[in-house]
């Protein structure tokens, strides 16, 4: 489903992804870990060209994005919505009621009816467990139910892949679970998804694989179990060493 | 010998209010048939020219920002006098002859469009990058973002201040009374200069002034409740 194929990027000087080579398959569930600056919400950015890549190529099912040609800006937004992303702080439309926020991208981006749209972002409000909250503006609402809304939002676009970019590290510990457990229920659904996070039990309990990022490489890849048990690379076990 | 005028004889006191009472009919319609209008229509187009001189400023098109820093200097650094002036009394020197009430708005527009865009450059980049992030990230173009995402959130950043303009404008139409338009101020001079009573006529059109300015900081502040709405208090 996700094609990742020797992936540069750099600001400035700064060389943050340094050839990244990724295959996802349908359904799977890649968990990114790492430490801070290892390139890994870079990677993620540079799925939905919210960064440019350097060079390199992307696919996400049969669209290829060539960055070592000239990408036009026509070319991006299709691109785009193959994903949904959900952002370390939610970034809801604080002027749009939970309902509204989810019709957004239906109505504005894809054309569709208010009513279908309506009946649509109820039912996934509904699915991430806030179908009592439809009314609610996002200052109403708490960090965890902010971010369903968020994963709401995402997937009323009917993305192909979900990106999650540290989706429970701005909220309140008894709050995390939440949300996690919606992305479990999209896991177990068939979802692919890619989620950076620090979540280890999440990745312990819902990740097919998981990639250990340092540096602007992948240093390693395998099944959360072995990553975890008795991974291959030094830095990957003492990155765990020390946030475990 | 200055105060004896003060203490007004009653005679004066009847013919003051004889006055009074005959001239608030026409400055009334000075204000309704130009001074109102002149304001609203000048203040939307001189809107509209500062959300694309704002976008300008902000675009990546050198040239754009250019066009935008120039007219922006150009308004700010000149006298509302004297461009009203430029536009009436000057441009028929090269064959450009424009009436009165539009060379007014024209002048207008040009003035609120080069302060407002100030305004609404601050109010865009103070939303957070995050929030255009979002409406890219749901497939959104540009242009999508700016209208459904951006504008709604800056348009409640900017409103104190754009309201300001807008009253400050209410009082400035008393320079189109310079370039021959029969506004309010204008019809109070006109007035005065028949029956010499020029403290009356001028604080009747000042009280006029003050009346439209109050009710417009009322629906100000009606506006500012509407859009606070999704903020917590």
């Amino acid at each position: 489903m996700i094609n990742i194929k020797d992936l540069h990027k750099q600001f400035d000087q700064l060389k943050v992804l340094k050839g990244i080579n990724l295959e996802v398959g349908k359904g799977k569930v890649v968990v990114v870990i790492g430490p801070s600056g290892s390139g890994k919400t870079t990677l993620l950015r540079c799925l939905n060209v919210l960064e440019q890549p350097t060079s390199g190529l992307l696919a996400i099912g049969d669209q290829v994005l060539d960055f070592s040609q000239q990408v036009t800006k026509r070319q991006i937004p299709p691109f785009r919505r193959l994903t949904g992303m959900v952002f370390q702080n939610y970034n809801l439309f604080p002027h749009m009621t939970a309902l509204e926020n989810v019709m957004e991208g239906p109505v504005t981006v894809k054309g569709e009816p208010k009513e279908t749209a309506k009946e649509k972002g109820e039912m996934l409000l509904r699915k991430v467990g806030l179908a009592d909250k439809i009314g609610f503006y996002p200052f109403q609402l708490s960090g965890g139910q902010q971010q369903r809304v968020g994963i709401a939002r995402a997937l009323a676009m009917e993305p192909k892949v979900m990106l999650f970019d540290e989706p429970t590290s701005a909220l309140d510990p008894e709050l995390v679970g939440e949300v996690l457990k919606v992305m479990k229920d999209l896991a177990a659904e068939g979802m692919t998804m890619m989620v950076v996070t620090h979540e280890m039990r999440f990745a312990r309990e819902a990740a097919d694989e998981v990639i250990f990022m340092d540096g602007g490489i992948i240093v390693e890849r395998g099944k959360p179990e072995q990553i975890f048990s008795s991974p291959k690379e030094v830095r990957t076990s003492q990155f765990l060493n020390l946030i475990q | 010998m200055y105060l004896s005028s003060i203490f007004a004889s009653p005679e004066r006191v009847t013919r003051l209010i004889e006055i009074g009472k005959n001239s608030f009919q026409p400055l009334l319609e000075g204000a309704i048939a130009y001074t109102i209008p002149l304001t609203l229509i000048s203040f939307i187009c001189g809107l509209a020219l500062a959300i694309f001189t704002a976008l300008a400023r902000i675009s990546g098109n050198k040239i754009l920002q250019t066009i935008a820093r120039i007219y922006v200097s150009a308004i700010r650094g000149t006298p509302l006098l004297v461009q009203l002036f430029i536009i009436f009394y000057g441009l028929p020197t090269i064959g450009v002859i424009i009436d009165p009430f539009p060379s007014a708005i024209i002048g207008f527009s040009l003035n609120v469009g080069a302060y407002a865009s100030e305004i609404i450059r601050a109010a865009i980049l103070s939303i957070p990058k995050g929030q255009w992030e979002a409406g890219y990230s749901i497939g959104m173009s540009y242009s999508q973002t700016l209208k459904r995402i951006i504008l709604p959130q800056a348009s409640r950043v900017s409103l104190p201040p754009l309201s300001n303009s807008f009253i400050s404008l209410v009082k400035d139409t008393s320079l189109a009374s310079m370039i021959l338009v029969t506004e309010m101020f204008r019809r109070a001079q006109e007035i005065a200069a028949t029956n010499y009573e020029f403290l009356l006529l001028y604080t009747q059109a000042a009280f006029i002034y003050w009346v439209i300015c109050f009710m417009l900081s009322i629906v100000q502040g009606r506006i500012e409740r509407r859009l606070d709405r999704y903020i917590s208090s």
